[in-house]
């Protein structure tokens, strides 16, 4: 039983080996001759402009979590479609409150102005 | 026409109430879309109609005989039945002294009525589930309502820190709960609570069968306990209390505690009632912790929203002391004394809420001096609630408490039931220090009580009850103990 695992244990190895094996590698044969240019932070070669740790807006996540949303319903959606024939009313039924309550959700959305961007 | 699917509409009837609550749901949640400025209470007036309704209909069903319907999944019986009606009245309490605190802090919005009866659908799916996927799809739903009516009032930082932890703690608590449940379902290859009986409750079950189900049991018990705030998984229960809006926090001690234990009745005894032995330990050395840890922590608070906290925390410690005795009285006195003791809590929340002005939170004890000179009868129905919390006679508290301990000395847990109620006198303490601010100290502060006529009237009702249910707890008793 446990022997089925030994592949895996093999691919668990090797994938850390391939991922630590060249950094080491780096660290330990590669020079280092450290000066302040070298210290300093890295913008494309400017100096940096000003501090990263600033306030910006976000807008963009609640466009993601309401793709989530819908892109799950089609999720559900493509099993049922394949078996419909088999489900009847009952199936059609029941798929139709599932998609009127994520309508019910899209109204409310769209009616808070979620879905404008500006 | 092949139909796989047998079904029968009649068996809708059997879920009629939350069928009815969900579909109110969606039309309160699209009406308050587009109501108009000034008309915005109409949403709170469909809500509280709303919930009567649903009431009404889980009332009609009571006697109703058991059923169980969705390819195994959801019951009806009375235990059911009677807890959604309980819970119903409990919410539209908690909705009426809720306005009040929602309209003086600029908190009343749509979303906050939606939710709560969003937790409260949840709710009735975790009292009626009986499969260990039902169960916890309540739960969630329950959960995930709470934890954004936590977060509704987003300005103030110690909502919002209230609501992170309740969630990051939730979420960990929900997945040593599925974990419990995957081992369960692993070793009887069921989700059904009367399957995971009849396999539990096998008398030729191996020594490897059974190792897994305790495996699968402590973290099932891990999970409970986290819902019901026992020691040691109570971190989140002061923090929470104390940073949410006070209406929150009065609605998640109060109806929430008796979905909680629906869930533990369900999992626990209707599934793995025949594992009482192994859980039972369990639970003694939770409740006992409970108990001793909410009694002594709560005696150096400042902010009563915190100190009830601890003392929701002792609480819970009896009701989980009537689950110990592993009788059917046990399990009826735990049930009275949960529904006692959101009784209580909803009237105690209710004062603090009634002191409650625009910028007043009215949460520290200090907040309390003099109220008897300000406002007599709130101080005499403040003066109720807490005797009732301590445990005094002849208000309704002393019987939950009364009622528990028997049943222990009765089963033989004589010295469980001595430190209990050793535990019980040191919290009169802090209980007493409320009454003595309330009655012999004075502050130059005026207070002043501006509710509304509807929740003075509700509150003072509340408070009067748990005198005079106290006065004749016998119906009562009787219908908690007819549930098992």
């Amino acid at each position: 039983m446990l022997e089925n695992y030994l592949p895996i244990m093999v691919f668990i190895f090797l994938g850390i080996a391939f991922g630590v094996g060249p950094m080491l590698i780096g660290y330990l044969l590669g020079p280092s001759k450290p000066d302040e240019e070298k210290n300093s932070q890295f913008e494309c070669g400017f100096p940096a402009f000003d501090d990263s740790r600033m306030y910006f807006n976000i807008r963009y996540y609640l466009v993601a979590i309401l793709f989530i949303l819908f892109d799950l319903e089609v999720a559900f959606v493509f099993p049922w479609a394949v078996v419909q024939s088999d489900l009847g009313w009952f199936g059609f039924i029941a798929m139709s409150v599932f998609l009127f309550l994520l309508v019910v959700g899209f109204v409310f959305e769209w009616k808070k102005g979620a879905l404008e961007w500006e | 026409m092949m139909n796989t699917f047998q079904f029968d509409t009649a068996l809708l009837l059997v879920a009629l109430p939350e069928i009815f609550l969900l579909s109110s749901i969606v039309v309160i949640l699209l009406v308050d879309l587009f109501l108009t400025k000034g008309f915005k209470q109409v949403t709170y007036y469909l809500t509280q109609f709303s919930l009567f309704i649903t009431g009404l209909l889980a009332f009609n069903l009571i006697g109703h005989p058991e059923t169980v319907i969705f390819s195994n999944s959801f019951v009806l019986d009375n235990m059911a039945s009677v807890f959604k009606v309980f819970m119903m009245g409990a919410t539209m309490v908690a909705m009426v002294y809720s306005r009040h605190y929602l309209t003086q802090h600029s908190l009343f919005r749509g979303e906050y009525f939606v939710l709560v009866l969003l937790s409260v659908l949840g709710m009735m799916v975790m009292v009626s589930g009986y499969s260990l996927l039902t169960l916890y799809l309540g739960l969630e739903i329950l959960s995930l309502s709470l934890y954004t009516l936590i977060a509704i009032a987003r300005e103030r930082s110690g909502a919002i820190e209230a609501a992170l932890k309740y969630f990051v703690l939730g979420a960990i608590a929900s997945g040593l709960l599925l974990y419990g449940m995957s081992m369960i379902y692993g070793i009887s290859g069921s989700l059904n609570i009367s399957e995971i009986s009849a396999f539990a409750s096998d008398a030729n079950l191996g020594s490897r069968e059974t190792l897994i189900i305790n495996f699968g049991l402590v973290f099932l018990v891990i999970g409970i306990a986290f819902k019901l705030g026992a020691v040691p998984f109570h971190m989140w229960v002061p923090d929470v209390y104390q940073g949410s809006p006070t209406s929150v926090t009065m609605f998640l001690s109060t109806v929430p505690k008796i979905a909680a234990v629906a869930m533990l009745v369900r999992i626990l005894i209707d599934g793995l009632g025949a594992m009482h032995p192994y859980w039972s330990d369990l639970f003694m050395v939770l409740a006992l912790l409970s108990i001793a840890l909410g009694s002594v922590v709560a005696l150096m608070q400042t902010n009563i929203k915190r100190m009830l906290a601890y003392s929701t925390i002792s609480h819970v410690g009896f009701i989980m002391l009537g689950f110990v005795t592993g009788v059917v009285t046990g399990y009826g006195a735990a049930t009275f004394y949960v529904l006692v003791y959101v009784f209580m809590s909803l009237a105690a929340f209710g004062i603090i809420i009634l002191l409650n002005k625009k910028g007043f939170e009215a949460d520290q004890i200090s907040d309390y001096k003099g109220l008897s000179k300000h406002s007599p009868w709130f101080a005499l129905m403040m003066l109720i609630v807490i005797l009732s919390m301590a445990g005094v006679p002849p208000m309704l508290g002393f019987y939950s408490k009364f009622f528990i301990l028997q049943q222990l000395v009765s089963a033989g847990f004589v010295t469980i039931a001595i430190i209990a109620v050793v535990f019980a006198v040191i919290s009169a303490y802090y209980y007493l220090q409320i009454i003595k601010s309330m009655y012999f100290e004075d502050s130059e502060k005026e207070i002043v009580v501006s509710a509304p006529m509807d929740m003075k009237l509700i509150l003072s009702i509340n408070a009067i009850l748990i005198l005079v249910i106290g006065l004749f707890p016998d119906f009562w008793m009787k219908l908690a103990l007819s549930l098992f």
